[in-house]
């Protein structure tokens, strides 16, 4: 390859398309090392505080896609406090500075205001794409300036952002010569939306092939949505709730009738499930469906509908379905590929729930099946042996017992040897999520069996930090690990040190953790911020005597090659 | 300085408050910890398997492991910031992203109200249960306080009635803890100041709902007021007459 000009060997990298696999190709010499920092445009940043703008401009200066991630993962679930970090303002900031010629900006749990999303749209004449996904700070008026200053808007999908609806009349500041609109995702936005602008912005937009909507848009002007957009390939349906017999309905199935291009269905926000036979004439078609927001739909209209999508792919559902559901889905959907069951209902189990006859069925059923996340109120090791036996191909395992240290309910042993069947079965295994009683055996599983496993979540499990060591030195690819509430302490932690290089990032929170041992390990290496998150107020640890002996109650250490961070707030201590 | 995400010790206090004297009939404290198996002191998070012990097993190996499984856990202990002891939930469990938890708590509030809207037995019944329900998630809001440049958190679901709710919102805002500037807090140290629905004080509490309404709060049920809030101000009184004039 050293004979060949440096624009011939461009050409061939602009086939390794990879993140991974770019990487590694900038490893191998000095001359590729070049070569593919001036040609890389996507650039992939898992923890954003790993790095800085700067160096990121200084090595890729032919940027044009840019996705960043922030907060850690149990952010989502309010273990984080909200003005921990994961700022977008100074990346935005000093990527205008450095006029990039960014086209897409893909954001996931960061903290983005007006004022960064106005900047954005004004610095970027080419800018084509914004997606975020489960951010916050923002309100309908930063939408507008996206809307009305990026000519060649081509992406705007928010995802379970948290959006301060003013109820602006943010549609309409779509351009009338807005004509490249491809997504359209707004479907957590919980204010009014302004129906005309939307139709006539999805009128002039012939590329749209992704529309979301959200609550405020009813089923009358869904029809007319729907008939001037027959083009659509992903749909999700805001409020549905009308007459069956009215002529808007009537209007609805002539228009889903063209929809031939359908393939994904979502939302039913709000959904009278009596209306729902008028898509049963393109369910045949549906690869994806997500109707985990659609607490109205269950029962036999849920039935009847997933009996017509024979070639789903991926099902996003609520445990309403129940086990018998869950059988459906495993004669009908033999295509699938991905099933998410979350729960509705979070008081006590009922007759709704799904247990693990469900989840068997399912792994009986569907061949294809590589990913799951399943909440439910019940397990048993002899299931989850069933379901490694019946599926070895799963990537993603995500098990939730709703009740934090359940035991087999049939055995009343720990799950330790169900999850052990899994790890042991699925080689391919990636991502995993354990819940319910578990002892230090399933990590001396784990350890020895997870070998492609990067990512693990871990709450209310174990017995001894030799539970912990054995994930540390078993898994050789663990990229994320995440524990809660599990009595690992400064054993587990400090054994080695040079682990935590290879690792993204590790989060303990109400864990055996000392101050003391955080202190030790921050000096060990100077590579990794080890942040203490610390909220109380009569917790402060430079005042306490006793300090070193003191559990920290939250720690997040990543790797980073720019050392501790500035903006973060009193209560995150960077050792 | 609190964090915004969990309601912090302040609203821990109240709970612990309303635990030992009920303010009135809607505030009755739920029992359903011990379905969890949960055993929780007042002002500790912990997890002792005391239940477990006592149900199951006959192997003796498997009752002497979670014996000492019992002594591990209790070992952990934390303080009341996170909630446990005090609402029944334990936070970030399950793990269900905000945005679901809050959608999932809102339809399960609608449902209960809409189903009869008579008779006053039935919402006191649907109010206990929409408790019940909401004691097993989190509802956070966002507050703002005219004239305070940063907002906050709250978790609705922490509180069961009004007054709880105006307790710790004046906790949070109008008591100052080291850290906050003096300048906000001039001539409000000395008297107690409180939020009060006539607006007596100068501030009073309104909510905006679904449909983008501000509204004062105190006036529906707790029940009806969890299933349509969005978010919440303190205004200056003269704000409030001035918005409430536009609402008529």
């Amino acid at each position: 390859m050293n004979y060949f000009p440096d624009e011939v060997v461009e050409h061939v990298f602009d086939f390794v398309t990879s993140h991974k696999d770019r990487n590694a190709i900038s490893l191998v010499c000095k001359s590729w090392y070049k070569i593919e920092r001036y040609s890389r445009q996507k650039v992939f940043i898992g923890n954003c505080y790993a790095t800085n703008p700067e160096r990121l401009l200084r090595r890729f200066p032919c940027l044009k896609s840019l996705t960043l991630k922030g907060k850690p993962h149990f952010a989502d679930f309010n273990l984080v406090p909200h003005e921990w970090g994961g700022f977008v303002q100074p990346w935005i900031e000093a990527l205008a500075r450095s006029r990039v010629g960014l086209e897409e900006l893909r954001l996931k749990r960061m903290v983005v205001t007006d004022e960064s999303l106005e900047l954005l749209s004004r610095s970027f004449v080419n800018f084509k794409s914004l997606v975020l996904v489960s951010c916050e700070g923002f309100t309908t008026d930063g939408l507008a300036s996206i809307a009305a200053n990026c000519r060649h808007l081509r992406d705007l999908d928010l995802q379970e952002n948290e959006i301060d609806d003013h109820r602006g009349q943010w549609l309409s500041c779509f351009p009338d010569t807005c004509t490249t609109l491809v997504t359209l995702n707004f479907a957590c936005l919980e204010g009014e939306t302004n129906l005309v602008a939307l139709e006539r912005l999805v009128a002039r937009s012939p590329n749209l092939k992704s529309l979301k909507l959200n609550r405020a848009v009813p089923l009358d002007a869904l029809a007319r949505l729907m008939s001037c957009a027959p083009q659509m390939v992903d749909l999700g349906v805001g409020s549905y709730e009308n007459d069956p017999d009215s002529e808007s309905y009537l209007k609805l199935q002539a228009a889903i009738k063209k929809c031939t291009s359908l393939r994904s269905l979502s939302g039913f926000l709000e959904a009278a499930p009596h209306c729902l036979s008028a898509f049963h004439p393109i369910c045949h078609n549906l690869t994806s469906l997500n109707l985990s927001y659609a607490a109205e739909i269950h029962g036999s209209h849920l039935i009847k509908l997933i009996q017509h999508c024979k070639k789903l792919q991926r099902l996003w559902i609520l445990d309403s379905i129940g086990d018998k559901g869950l059988e459906v889905v495993a004669s009908t959907c033999k295509e699938l590929q991905e099933l998410r069951v979350f729960p509705s209902d979070l008081v006590g189990g009922g007759n709704t729930a799904v247990t693990e006859e469900g989840l068997v069925a399912i792994s009986a059923g569907c061949p294809k099946l590589h990913s799951i996340l399943y909440f439910c109120q019940q397990m048993t090791n002899a299931a989850l042996v069933t379901v490694a036996k019946n599926c070895p191909n799963f990537i993603r395992f995500r098990l939730c017992i709703l009740e934090p240290n359940k035991p087999d309910h049939v055995t009343s042993q720990p799950l330790d040897e169900g999850f052990g069947a899994i790890v042991k079965a699925c080689k391919n295994l990636r991502r995993l999520s354990l819940s319910g009683l578990l002892t230090d055996q399933v990590f001396l599983y784990i350890g020895m069996y997870a070998n492609q496993l990067e990512m693990l979540s871990i709450a209310f499990a174990g017995d001894t930090d030799k539970g912990m060591l054995y994930v540390l030195n078993g898994c050789k690819k663990m990229k994320k690990l995440e524990i809660r509430d599990s009595p690992f302490g400064d054993t587990a932690l400090l054994a080695d040190v040079s682990k935590y290089e290879t690792m993204r990032s590790l989060w303990m929170s109400s864990c055996e953790v000392t101050l003391s041992g955080c202190k030790r390990l921050a000096e060990k290496a100077p590579w990794l911020n080890v942040e203490i998150i610390n909220e109380t107020d009569n917790n402060r640890m430079e005042e306490n005597g006793h300090e070193g002996r003191q559990k920290v109650d939250k720690l997040y250490l990543y790797r980073t090659v720019v050392g501790t961070r500035m903006d973060a707030p009193p209560f995150v201590w960077i050792l | 300085m609190e964090g915004g995400s969990v309601s912090g010790s302040a609203s821990a206090l109240s709970n612990d408050e309303n635990l030992v004297v009920s303010c009135e009939d809607s505030c009755s404290p739920v029992g359903n910890e011990l379905e969890l198996g949960l055993t929780l002191s007042l002002g500790r998070k912990g997890y002792t398997r005391v239940a477990y012990a006592d149900d199951s097993s006959s192997s003796s190996s498997s009752s002497s492991s979670s014996l000492s499984r019992a002594s591990v856990i209790a070992g952990i202990k934390r303080t009341a910031d996170s909630m446990a002891a005090t609402s029944g939930q334990v936070v970030g469990w399950p793990p269900i992203r905000t945005y679901r938890m809050n959608s999932m708590v809102v339809n399960q509030a609608k449902t209960l109200v809409s189903e009869d809207q008579n008779s006053e037995i039935r919402q006191e019944v649907n109010k206990n249960r929409t408790d019940a329900t909401n004691m097993r998630s989190s509802m956070f809001v966002k507050v703002t306080m005219d004239g305070i440049p940063i907002g906050r958190k709250i978790d609705l679901n922490a509180h069961k009635c009004y007054e709880s709710l105006s307790n710790t919102l004046e906790e949070m805002f109008l008591k100052p803890k080291t850290g906050l500037s003096t300048r906000e807090t001039d001539g409000r140290m000395e008297t107690p100041v409180k939020i009060l629905p006539d607006g007596s004080s100068g501030l009073v509490l309104t909510y905006e709902d679904k449909e983008g309404d501000w509204m004062l709060v105190g006036d529906v049920p707790w029940g009806m007021f969890i299933g349509s809030v969005r978010r919440l101000r303190i205004m200056k009184t003269s704000e409030a007459t001035g918005k409430a004039q536009m609402i008529l």
